[in-house]
């Protein structure tokens, strides 16, 4: 087909540029606000690693919502399990990540990332079977159902784990910055930054190139459609479910890592940033969630920095902005 | 000649509303049954329940020797029957290859096929790289048909193909259906055009108050204009 293809003028797809061109012009625009270079480029960096784990965290979630309409207000609780679990791994190994080596560090880190998106995708199994295949089609069951399997899931880690704060100190290794001039990079922010960028490739890589991916897409937009091709879609729901899970397990450890500590409800605060993004993004899209995560985190640490009082309602002001100018999100996939 | 699908007593009830109230028909294989009625008269409902995407809540559907009624769609769809709503539901986020290459369920796209269906869908192989969001209403529904198409189907159950296209591409349509006919597919047609149903049918089915009041061949019904009036409320001179 790809000889069919290049003898004829095809026209290209268009891009929509736009929403692409947003947190770049909202970081320009930042530049004479903020004043000192070195504390915009600090700023910038800290809201793009800080934007990447909200993308790991929140990227299950808009698959979830868009393909499968699930209101899941559950979704915090994986991210709370995944950085549970890493605590695990990082006790017995306490010595290995303190040491000075980064292999020796990530000899540990490694291990006790893939564990914690193991457990909390085995969880995503058992959620989805016990609590939403029931209410499939019933939004309001859905919130009762997630909401209360969050409140179990959190009681649960008190009850195992008990109520105090857990350290969770950064291997040795990521410590520190790194100097460029007048400006400190944290390592760790940058590594972040790294392991946001390569899921979101590896996402999109799946979504584009593979079968598999054709299918969540066209499941985002028309489910009934997929079946009457002959595709099992509640098989399809299942995996990119468990997917959504583990990766929010991957948030809850980067997360844990990033604040250096763990607690059952760590994942209050971050669930309302998740949504917001997934909202903005547009349902179902992977490139919206993307770019609604990095504008989060962008008027998160700008906001803070720039009006620290009104740094409460600055992302429901972003919401609702984004959503006046694009009332589906900056990229529409459903019709939801 | 044989029947390929055949309801017995089906009845379907969406919610509180019972629209299909104990439908008998059957569809022979090889030729093209239409499907036709008013408005509300139960033909969407009635592949969509054959399809399994509205469940019977009585009654028999038999395809090919097999009972239908309490199967999942995908698992109908892979029995070999191929579906065109409608609503066309192409999807828009997705580049007319990939629409084709997800519609090819067995294998990789066949270049035969496809070259068999750019002979009448030219305009496919123009967007083969464009979403399907970008297309017209005409090419996408030449698209949502090429989908159906795009591997052999036993059975094909297509929704009013010509709805608020331009005459041309009409006449297009047609011809590419009287193409797929002369290959032998089997075909369930619903359509409120009475022109193309001429065209196309051999026999006809007509619906009204989820029941079938009329079966018989289409070209008699073509050419009792009274009768026309009588089940359908218009003639063909009125279309023409």
């Amino acid at each position: 087909m790809s000889e069919m293809a290049a003898n004829d003028p095809l026209p290209k797809p268009k891009r929509d540029l736009a929403p692409i061109l947003l947190p770049v012009a909202l970081a320009l625009l930042m530049i004479p606000l903020v004043g000192s270079t070195s504390s915009w480029l600090t700023l910038t960096v800290a809201s793009l690693a800080m934007g990447m784990m909200i993308f790991i965290m929140a990227s299950g979630l808009t698959l979830v919502f868009g393909l499968m309409d699930v209101l899941n207000f559950g979704h915090g609780a994986f991210i709370a399990v995944g950085a549970y679990i890493a605590t695990l791994v990082f006790a017995p190994f306490a010595a290995s990540v303190q040491a000075e080596s980064l292999w020796t560090n990530l000899a540990v880190l490694a291990p006790a990332a893939l564990l914690s998106m193991a457990v909390s995708g085995a969880l995503g199994l058992v959620v989805e079977r016990v609590l939403i295949l029931p209410v499939y089609g019933q939004h309001l069951k859905q919130i009762l159902m997630t909401t209360g399997g969050l409140i179990v899931a959190e009681q649960t880690l008190y009850a195992l784990w008990g109520p105090q704060i857990i350290p969770m100190p950064l291997p040795a290794s990521l410590r520190g910055s790194f100097i460029l001039g007048d400006v400190a990079i944290a390592k760790y922010r940058l590594l972040a930054m790294l392991v946001g960028l390569a899921v979101f490739i590896a996402i999109q890589l799946v979504l584009n190139r593979t079968k598999l991916g054709l299918l969540i897409r066209a499941g985002v937009e028309n489910r009934e459609m997929v079946e009457a091709l002959g595709y099992r879609i509640r098989r399809l729901f299942l995996g990119v479910f468990m997917t959504g899970s583990a990766l929010a397990g991957l948030g809850g450890v980067m997360w844990a890592l990033y604040r250096e500590q763990v607690h059952a409800s760590m994942s209050d605060d971050l669930t309302v940033l998740i949504f917001i993004v997934v909202i903005i993004g547009g349902l179902g899209s992977i490139g919206g969630c993307f770019i609604g995560a990095i504008l989060v985190a962008m008027v998160a640490n700008y906001g803070g920095f720039l009006l620290p009082k009104l740094a409460l309602v600055s992302n429901i002001l972003l919401m609702v902005a984004i959503l006046m100018w694009r009332p589906r999100g900056l990229y529409a996939v459903t019709s939801r | 000649m044989t029947d390929l699908l055949k309801l017995s007593g089906v009845h379907t009830h969406i919610g509180r509303y019972h629209i299909l109230q104990g439908i008998d028909l059957a569809v022979p294989q090889g030729q093209v049954t239409m499907l036709l009625g008013r408005n509300g008269a139960g033909k969407t409902t009635t592949l969509r329940t054959i399809m399994g995407l509205w469940q019977a809540s009585k009654g028999e559907i038999m395809l090919a020797g097999e009972r239908i009624e309490s199967r999942a769609t995908p698992d109908i769809a892979r029995l070999g029957v191929g579906y065109v709503p409608e609503s066309m539901a192409v999807f828009s986020d997705l580049t007319v290859r990939e629409n084709l290459v997800l519609a090819a369920r067995d294998g990789p796209l066949d270049d035969a096929q496809l070259d068999w269906i750019f002979g009448f869908f030219p305009a496919l192989r123009r967007f083969w790289l464009s979403r399907a969001g970008s297309l017209s209403g005409g090419q996408k529904q030449m698209l949502s048909i090429a989908r159906a198409i795009v591997e052999p189907r036993k059975l094909l159950l297509i929704d009013e193909p010509t709805k608020g296209l331009a005459p041309a591409i009409v006449m297009a349509l047609i011809e590419c259906l009287k193409e797929i006919k002369r290959k032998g597919a089997t075909i369930l047609l619903v359509e409120q055009n009475f022109f193309a149903a001429r065209e196309l049918g051999d026999s006809v089915l007509v619906m009204d108050n989820g029941t079938i009041v009329h079966r018989g061949e289409m070209a008699a019904l073509a050419a009792d204009v009274s009768l026309q009036e009588r089940l359908l409320g218009l003639s063909l001179e009125t279309h023409q």
